[in-house]
């Protein structure tokens, strides 16, 4: 188990170095100098001049990636040069806006989907089995943030039990919060939770047409003691895989639904720097984005092969 | 016949239609301000009403079709343009060093949702269908190389390949001669889900406004428009939703329908 994830661990390494040149290089390639770019047209010489030792461009690009990459190991994004506030502290800000939605989503997904996918899986091709699926047929087709302006008419406008947009802030209370963020996440939620019912229910039919079922039944279980006891816990393999991927999948999904209802999160704070030519910002929140996908999936692998000893052999 | 592509079809077939249509006629012109005629509701002059400028939603609708299908046909071409010969030369050196980059390239390009693509994308060259395009393609990659891979690998442990490796025919002969036509059911199917994903994906990136730029109609840039409306004017945001969810759902449904059809082993083991 060391040895593989070590093995892993090193990939990991590799893949971060290698999203974090491919970032960098695209970020370069911006057609002309960064700092007019940031600038305008107008710029004044001196300025133009000032913001470019202050960016770091009169050094060469290999000695900026890793000053940039450096920073990043230290905490260290750099500093916005529209807001002249470091980076970090901005993400740090919006991540508390941002994660919590994308693990709120998560949460209710899972709520939905098990309960849904195990009722489909024991009720196979019955009429239960084909309301459900027809259900996730169109959970999947819906696009969350069209979902999320449906809800607001609904929930906010008609009804008034939420608010249409903004965020209160943490301080307000844990209630608070969380009440502010129960449409986004609701929206957010829906797709990912038709996906994951279908993973569910198709695991837990490839599950119960495995020997050790018939051997739980011959031995006199009852179908849904069987199911209970040994078809789930075998079925969660691929499910919490699933899960996983899903969250950082939620993580970018959630830049979408921010702007619907107006949240102050990484997804905000991306748009306003695309439009303020604000590419450190940029560069560092793409970084961050790709870096949890990354790390997600190093976690899911090592989930994966604690549970499964099969795959640590393989490699 | 299969009831779910039956159905899928003929979705998808009113909206390739309603595009196709609208290169020659619309209702209305999409473009058209007619402020007077503001905000109305659906009636029998404007079947899905108009918007803030009086324009006629139908007609947006039908040329915004245009976009959405260009956008996901092409990323859909790009996808397999690239990921379906890169999968078959990975499986034709399996093990080599060669797999092992591709493969790892693939886990790599998996790492930036289309959504980050597109925000690197725009952050750098500004916003343009044409970027949604890219960053959907470069998605979608991935996508069809680990699909095309897993299947020709086990194609190539069968006897008719190594009849045709006997025969003296290339790795490179072989995979597109003999391992593609057989991956080909595989990939179309892939191909209608993905098709039915960048219609999803260009709609939250026009949507968000890092997709089609004004005047192209789009979809997602209608429902934007309808966010600030949607309070009085709901059919503004209920009628592009309702276009996009129909075509997805159409899409998808055909994705099924054709897996069982040209798949008939799946057909017992799926469900």
């Amino acid at each position: 188990m060391l040895r593989y994830a070590l093995k892993r661990f090193l990939s990991l390494l590799i893949s971060l170095a290698v999203a974090s040149l491919v970032i960098f290089v695209v970020i370069e390639v911006a057609p002309g100098d960064p700092a007019s770019f940031m600038l305008g047209l107008n710029a004044q010489p001196e300025t133009l001049a000032a913001l470019r030792s202050e960016l770091g461009l009169d050094q060469s690009r290999p000695e900026r990636y890793i000053e940039w990459v450096g920073g990043m190991l230290q905490g260290d994004f750099g500093t916005s040069y529209t807001y002249r506030t470091p980076v970090t502290e901005m993400i740090g800000d919006r991540l508390w806006v941002s994660v919590p939605l994308a693990l709120y989503a998560l949460f209710l997904s899972v709520v939905v989907a098990f309960p849904a996918g195990i009722y489909a899986a024991s009720r196979r091709g019955r009429a239960g089995d084909i309301g459900v699926m027809g259900a996730t047929q169109l959970g999947v087709a819906v696009p969350n943030f069209w979902f999320a302006m449906i809800l607001v008419l609904i929930f906010s406008i008609n009804l008034r039990w939420f608010s249409a947009g903004g965020f209160v802030g943490w301080d307000k209370g844990l209630f608070a919060g969380l009440h502010a963020l129960t449409l986004p996440a609701i929206a957010l939620a829906l797709p990912q939770a038709a996906i994951l019912a279908r993973v569910m229910r198709s695991a837990l039919l490839d599950v119960l047409g495995e020997d050790f079922m018939r051997t739980a039944r011959a031995k006199g279980l009852t179908a849904r003691q069987a199911l209970w006891r040994h078809g789930l816990r075998n079925a969660l393999i691929p499910v919490l895989t699933i899960i996983g991927l899903q969250f950082s999948f939620l993580l970018a999904g959630s830049i979408i639904i921010e702007q619907v209802f107006y949240l102050p999160g990484l997804g905000r704070l991306v748009f306003q720097s695309i439009s303020a030519r604000d590419l450190i910002v940029v560069e560092s929140v793409v970084m961050l984005l790709v870096f949890s996908v990354i790390l997600v999936n190093f976690l899911v692998d090592l989930a994966y092969a604690a549970v499964d000893p099969r795959l640590r052999a393989r490699t | 016949m299969n009831r779910n592509l039956i159905l899928g079809a003929a979705l998808t077939s009113v909206f390739l239609l309603a595009a196709l249509i609208s290169f020659v006629w619309t209702p209305y012109d999409y473009a058209g301000l007619d402020i007077a005629n503001k905000l109305h509701s659906p009636s029998l002059a404007h079947p899905m009403g108009t918007d803030h400028f009086g324009r006629d939603i139908l007609s947006m609708i039908m040329v915004g079709a245009r976009t959405s299908i260009a956008v996901a046909l092409v990323a859909v071409g790009i996808g397999m343009g690239a990921g379906v010969p890169l999968g078959l030369w990975a499986a034709a050196r399996r093990g080599s060093l060669v797999d092992e980059i591709i493969m790892r390239g693939n886990d790599l390009v998996f790492a930036f949702p289309a959504i980050v693509i597109a925000i690197l994308i725009t952050a750098v060259f500004g916003a343009g269908a044409i970027n949604a395009i890219i960053a959907i393609g470069i998605f979608n990659i991935p996508v069809f190389a680990r699909i095309t891979r897993g299947a020709a690998l086990s194609l190539w442990q069968r006897e008719f390949i190594m009849a045709a490796r006997v025969a003296g025919k290339s790795a490179a002969r072989i995979s597109f001669e003999h391992i593609l036509p057989n991956v080909a059911n595989l990939l179309i199917v892939q191909g209608t889900i993905q098709f039915s994903l960048g219609i999803l994906a260009e709609a939250g990136l026009s949507y968000v406004g890092l997709g089609a730029q004004p005047p192209v109609p789009s979809w997602g840039r209608m429902l934007a428009d309808a966010q600030t409306m949607v309070s009085i004017a709901p059919h503004m945001a209920l009628m592009p939703g309702f276009a996009i969810i129909l075509t997805v759902l159409g899409l998808n449904l055909m994705g099924d329908g054709l897996r069982d059809l040209l798949d008939p082993r799946l057909r017992v083991a799926r469900t």
